[in-house]
């Protein structure tokens, strides 16, 4: 009778949340996969079928398969960017706990992670600005030639790498600081005894023991690199007005299959593929920290 | 031997003490270079934002100098009238405190009662369901927010701040982050001695659960608030007219207009930052403890 009673309750406090997410959530993801599947103009009131021909046109279309080879190199270029200076910067304010600046440093650190996407890519473009930035002032001083840089293909995903990095460091190093908090101390005490120098217990002792952290840093990182969308609209669209669109990301040749050549179908299997990259990410993620289990 | 090593112990030599003088020594100097490194990197880190605001109170003059000014020389506000004079951005800055405002009380709210309902209710039913809404977060807002537009089309709501919140109503992070603080830190014992006081359920969640959740939905307020303050793609598509752009959205197409110039779109953005930048500095405790329990899924 009790239990019952508290069935009641349960279910009934669960329903609303449960409603709103199946609304919100549910029903979109699976829309998507559904969408992915049919030929939708928006306009026109009849969709049909096509099964897997979205997905075989997405093969040979080049400004999709554009998209996907920048969206995959800046998602890999902020990881190995990030991730090595998170770790070290992460332990070196972990040496120095105990100072008064630690708090600066990690607040300094973070809060690029935290400010909002715009104004912080402003900056950005204000410092690779051709003309009148000081990135090639700089670079004009020390006598090398100034660069193009929002307007090369080649250096306009590098400095959407650099943008990324930057707001991406504040939170690895926020997570690697909690890893290392969690270490053990007995076991830096006892290779000190062995005559081991912070370096070497950086290397051989913490480096192995953060794996499970580093494996999901680089995960969530590389997940959010192949979502990256704002940095390279605000980037890449000229401050003269014509949008250079230099970069064009998956998010981006998603809407615009969507919104402007009104192919919504079509965007959604480019939604479905964007999908499966981040499962598969997210699986070997899982499938490595279990080898880890057994070993 | 060990007569030797214990006397040494006791009575340690100069050669001893001048080596522990060199080591304290070459210690500090570790430590100091650790230091002057950190700085460097922290100043590094803040630069971007520091010149912007700097940039925000330049002449156009100034903005051209080399090596660009921290400290602009003759400070003017020109920049700031001319940004509010142009565009509507107390508007857009309203649109976005409305939306985040109105987007962490319902995942707050929605995660409070999810959250305690999955750890503390042990039935077969919730256990799935608790599976299906963990599944979910994974999938990238990105992947399903084309069919979630055209929901907030068919009710109506697009271009308004309704139609913004629709896409930030529920967090599965946060229903998963309250469920654990509601596992280590509520015992069964105490909810159980109020039913038996005679207590209802509700009664229970109002006046015993929550007073205990405080700290961690204090955390999830932060964490969700700065999630809404900064979203871009979803107000990108959800609200295309002038007076309903978000904030983000409206500095963005601002920045792509014809006659915007570089301390216009500083000003516009210090408007933003600054106020962000401080609200973190004060609820920074509050965010560190969110983000990091954001690593603590595995």
């Amino acid at each position: 009778m009790l239990k019952r009673k508290r069935f009641i309750f349960a279910i009934l406090a669960i329903l609303p949340t449960l409603a709103v997410f199946a609304y919100v959530r549910l029903y979109p993801i699976a829309d998507t996969l559904r969408l992915s599947l049919f030929k939708w103009d928006i306009l026109s009131k009849n969709k049909p079928f096509v099964g897997l021909a979205n997905f075989r046109e997405l093969m040979g279309d080049h400004l999709f398969l554009d998209a996907l080879v920048n969206t995959t190199i800046i998602a890999f270029g902020v990881l190995f960017l990030t991730i090595p200076m998170a770790l070290v910067i992460a332990a070196l304010i972990f040496h120095r706990t105990r100072s008064q600046m630690s708090g600066f440093y990690e607040t300094a650190v973070f809060i690029p992670h935290v400010v909002s996407l715009v104004p912080a890519a402003m900056a950005w473009k204000w410092i690779f600005d051709a003309r009148l930035g000081p990135l090639n002032a700089l670079l004009t001083f020390f006598g090398i030639p100034a660069q193009n840089w929002l307007f090369d293909p080649v250096l306009s995903v590098v400095c959407i790498i650099i943008l990324c990095s930057w707001q991406a460091l504040g939170y690895a190093v926020l997570i690697y600081l909690v890893g290392f908090k969690n270490l053990p101390v007995s076991l830096y005490e006892a290779a000190k005894l062995d005559g081991a120098s912070g370096p070497q217990s950086f290397w051989h002792l913490s480096i192995p023991m953060l794996k499970p952290i580093t494996l999901y840093v680089s995960v969530v990182t590389l997940v959010s690199g192949f979502n990256v969308y704002a940095q390279a609209f605000v980037l890449a669209s000229d401050a003269q007005g014509a949008p250079g669109r230099q970069v064009r990301v998956l998010v981006l040749d998603m809407l615009e299959n969507s919104f402007r050549n009104y192919r919504v179908g079509y965007a959604a299997s480019e939604a479905v593929v964007l999908l499966v990259i981040v499962l598969v990410l997210t699986l070997i993620q899982f499938s490595m920290l279990r080898e880890r289990g057994k070993a | 031997m060990t007569a030797e090593l214990a006397m040494s112990q006791i009575e340690p030599t100069a050669e001893e003490l001048a080596e522990g003088r060199r080591l304290r020594r070459r210690k500090r100097l570790t430590n100091l270079a650790i230091d002057v490194f950190l700085i460097a990197v922290s100043l590094l880190m803040l630069l971007p934002l520091v010149f912007l605001v700097a940039n925000a109170f330049k002449t156009p003059a100034e903005m051209l100098s080399w090596p660009p000014t921290i400290i602009p020389r003759d400070p003017t506000i020109a920049n700031f009238s001319a940004v509010l004079g142009e565009t509507p951005l107390l508007r857009w800055i309203g649109n976005s405190i409305a939306f985040a405002v109105m987007s962490t009380v319902a995942i707050v709210a929605t995660s409070a009662i999810a959250g305690y309902i999955f750890g503390k209710f042990r039935f077969g039913a919730l256990n799935v369901l608790f599976a299906l809404f963990l599944a979910t977060a994974i999938v990238p807002f990105e992947v399903y927010m084309i069919p979630l537009y055209f929901e907030a089309k068919s009710l109506g709501i697009l271009n308004s701040v309704w139609g913004l919140l629709l896409g930030y109503l529920v967090m599965s992070f946060g229903i998963f982050l309250i469920r654990q603080n509601v596992i280590h830190t509520i015992p069964d014992e105490l909810l159980e001695a109020a039913r038996i006081d005679g207590a209802g359920e509700f009664w229970i969640f109002l006046h015993i659960v929550l007073p205990l959740l405080r700290g961690a939905l204090g955390a999830l307020a932060v964490l969700a608030f700065f999630q809404a303050w900064t979203a871009f793609a979803w107000p990108m598509i959800v609200a295309t007219t002038r007076t309903s752009y978000s904030i983000e959205v409206g500095l963005a197409l601002f920045q792509t207009g014809f006659t915007v110039d570089l301390g216009r779109l500083s000003a516009a953005s210090a408007v933003v930052l600054i106020p962000s930048i401080l609200l973190f500095v004060v609820l920074r405790r509050n965010f560190v403890q969110g983000v990091a329990s954001t690593g603590l899924k595995e």
